[in-house]
């Protein structure tokens, strides 16, 4: 047994032995070692900080994003830029008919609802409210906006059927519009038209990045009334899918049944266009990947400036170290063992930066949420951005040390013996 | 010659050479040495400054390589070895004391000790044992944990002696081994190397002191890197000579070692008479008058 392991237990107290020392030569010249690793340091400071800051914004950013639904799914009708002079945007537009058309064949789609808008003046009573924006929906809207009803019902297929002239309306409206707080039952003037307000459906904030901003009174009314009023207003359709990762199935199906029905030839551009969050999500993860290159380059260059450094002082200390490493090849160190020996200096001291640099991160991440009314709740530095740090800062340390270190072994032993 | 024949050299050395070059000129440090060391012998290994004693004894300890000649150690053509081989001949074979001690200042003397085996396949389990059994047997038991700037000059070349010993090596060479020390430690150390060699230990010491080289069993002198005498130390007629003087209290130079000196010069100047007529080449090195070579000697 003792004689299996002989072998593995050299290479191991070997590499032991010259970590320990590497150690104890970096603890020797605490300063000196700082100062030469100070270009390691900030490099890994540049990739761990910057990496920190990216993942937060890209949970932020994607945050947002989930918060509007990630299944969801918009269409619209478009003019191509080929056809604007023979095609109007009527023609372009979008139809219940179509609606219903995707509704049926589209296996990747969930539910839709077709949507119109009208700002009109609503009243009740002596309030006027001016330019409110009145939505025309289906009752499938409720299946598809996370917008909980706090009062009365949500609309039914009837609603739409009857082109009942029924409203929901939302927080924010009671308010403006001095209403009860529970305002089922009341009616208020659409457009000079009686509306009976059937619910209440809560306010959602959106996000000002998706340009949303302070939140105001909202009216919906059944699809087919607001196209009552209203036949000329524009149409679109808000998709629900199956499932977000099958965003471009979906598409593409949809894509198919429009084509088909508006009976457009392989080499017709598409008369409308639509929009998944998952593309936007792509959009932003080709900018983050951007940064990343940039953020590589500016760490590149400073890992090379900090190698230079570490190639320096490994000169250095194997001049000053002449003599013992004359005495280590005179006690039987064959040049392979010395070299490692300053290879492994080299790497221990890049690494000692680079621990360095992730203990300066790794502070300011743990203080950050502390200071008053900062956006930032928990940060954490990304585990790639350590892995990548430690790994570079040990391949900083091989290549800039092997020059050094390939010196140093290749000493004469009487002649570093004798050396002052 | 006077060496104990019948057994396998440790050391065998033929027409040994090494030759400096510095500039323009060739320094002949070694001229030839034929030389043959057993197992179990003290050798003491004597001559003037400058004489080559040093390059001898680096070249025997694989420290070196010769220009030519010959350098047989326990069988094994090291003359023929590479950098990596000669590197496992002194791990193994060789414990080296050098009159400077070199020992590593940020190490405790028990690490000093353990160096050789760390680059060692041998004693991988034992390392520490052997390291404090070595410190024991120089004498040193109670200052293992001490570092070298914490220890006396004897006390720091007996760890050097204990480093050289604890790969059970076999022969220990020593260059001026005492050179740094006073007369007092000299002794000790010398004592400590009797031991040795009384336990069967293969010793080679360099040394410019007639006591010192007493203590030996045989006495190499050498001149201009060429052996001139070669005797046991009870029939050294330079040693006997300086015994002589000094239990006369007349410790100069010898009239023994002034003639034997004077027969080693002029063969030296016939020879490269003989080499210049040859070659009708310019040598660099130029015999040394008389007064300064041997002045040394004389003074101690
Ligand atoms: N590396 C070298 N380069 C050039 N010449 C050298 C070198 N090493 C030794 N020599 C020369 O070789 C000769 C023998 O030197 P060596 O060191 O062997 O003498 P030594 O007998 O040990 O002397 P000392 O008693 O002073 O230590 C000297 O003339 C010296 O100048
Ligand atoms: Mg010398």
């Amino acid at each position: 047994m003792k004689v299996l392991l002989a072998p593995v237990f050299f290479v191991l107290r070997l590499i032991w032995q010259t970590v320990f020392l590497a150690l104890g030569q970096v603890w020797a010249n605490k300063i000196r070692a700082v100062l030469t690793a100070l270009g390691i340091i900030i490099g890994v400071m540049g990739v761990t900080g910057v990496g920190t800051l990216l993942n937060a914004m890209e949970s932020y950013v994607l945050d947002q994003f989930e918060g509007i639904g990630a299944k969801k799914m918009w269409l619209w009708g478009q003019v191509p830029e080929s056809k604007r002079s023979v095609m109007s945007w009527t023609d372009a537009k979008l139809t219940t008919y179509e609606a219903n058309l995707i509704l049926e064949h589209a296996e990747f789609i969930e539910t839709l609802t077709p949507g119109c808008r009208t700002s009109w003046d609503v009243s009740y009573g002596k309030k006027v409210e001016q330019g409110v924006r009145v939505t025309g929906i289906w009752p499938t809207w409720h299946e598809i906006e996370d917008r909980q009803v706090l009062f009365g019902r949500p609309f039914s297929r009837i609603d739409d059927d009857e082109n009942r002239q029924v409203c929901l309306i939302n927080e924010q409206g009671i308010e403006e519009l001095n209403l009860d707080t529970d305002p089922v039952g009341d009616y208020i003037l659409v457009d000079g038209r009686r509306f009976l307000i059937v619910g209440v459906v809560e306010t959602k904030e959106v996000s000002p990045m998706m340009g949303g901003g302070e939140s105001r009174t909202e009216l919906y009314i059944p699809f087919s009334t607001h196209k009552m009023m209203n036949p000329y207003t524009w149409t679109d359709f808000t998709l629900q899918m199956v499932d977000p990762d099958k965003a471009e199935d979906a598409q593409a199906e949809v894509r198919f049944i429009l084509r088909n029905h508006r009976q457009l030839d392989p080499d017709d551009e598409d008369t409308f266009d639509m929009f998944v969050i998952q593309s936007a999500i792509e959009d932003f993860n080709t900018l983050s990947n951007y940064i990343t290159v940039v953020l590589a380059v500016v760490v590149g260059i400073s890992l090379v400036v900090g190698g230079v450094g570490i190639m320096n002082i490994m000169l250095v200390s194997v001049s000053e170290r002449t003599r013992e490493i004359g005495l280590r090849k005179a006690m039987g160190a064959k040049p392979p063992v010395v070299l490692t020996q300053f290879l492994v200096e080299a790497v221990v001291l890049c690494l000692t930066g680079g621990l360095i640099g992730i203990a300066v991160i790794q502070l300011l991440v743990s203080i950050a949420p502390l200071i008053p009314n900062s956006p930032i709740e928990t940060l954490s530095i990304p585990s790639w951005a350590i892995w990548t740090s430690l790994i570079f800062s040990s391949g900083v340390g091989i290549v800039f040390g092997m020059f050094p270190a390939i010196k140093a072994s290749m000493l004469n032993p009487i002649n570093a013996l004798r050396h002052e | 010659m006077s060496a104990p024949r019948g057994k396998n050299p440790i050391i065998r050395i033929r027409q040994l050479k090494k030759v400096f070059r510095v500039g323009e000129e060739r320094v002949r440090a070694l001229d030839g040495i034929d030389l043959d060391i057993f197992p179990n012998e003290f050798v003491a290994i004597m001559g003037a400054s400058g004489s080559g004693k040093s390059t001898l004894m680096n070249i025997l300890g694989c420290l070196d390589k010769p220009t030519s000649g010959q350098y047989i150690l326990n069988g094994h053509p090291t003359h023929k070895m590479g950098m990596g081989k000669l590197a496992q001949v002194r791990n193994q074979e060789i414990g080296f004391i050098f009159q400077s001690y070199e020992l590593l200042n940020r190490s405790t003397a028990l690490r000093n000790v353990m160096l050789p085996m760390l680059y060692s396949k041998h004693h991988i389990f034992s390392a520490r044992r052997r390291a404090k059994d070595a410190l024991r047997l120089v004498g040193l038991d109670d200052r293992m944990s001490h570092r070298p700037n914490q220890l006396s000059g004897g006390q720091r070349q007996r760890v050097a002696i204990a480093r050289s010993l604890v790969n059970e090596p076999s022969m220990i060479l020593a260059d001026e081994p005492t050179g740094n020390l006073d007369s007092k430690t000299t002794v000790e150390i010398i004592d400590l190397f009797t031991k040795l060699h009384k336990a069967g230990q293969t010793i080679v010491v360099v040394t410019h002191e007639e006591d010192v080289a007493g203590h030996a069993r045989r006495i190499v002198r050498l001149r201009d890197g060429r052996i001139i005498s070669d005797y046991p130390s009870d029939e050294d007629p330079i040693h006997l000579d300086w015994v002589q003087r000094m239990s006369e209290g007349r410790a100069s130079i010898t009239d023994a070692e002034l003639e034997i000196n004077a027969k080693a010069d002029a063969e030296r100047r016939a020879r490269l008479e003989a080499e210049k007529k040859n070659k009708r080449s310019l040598f660099s090195r130029k015999s040394k008058p008389e007064a300064v070579s041997t002045k040394r000697e004389g003074e101690s």
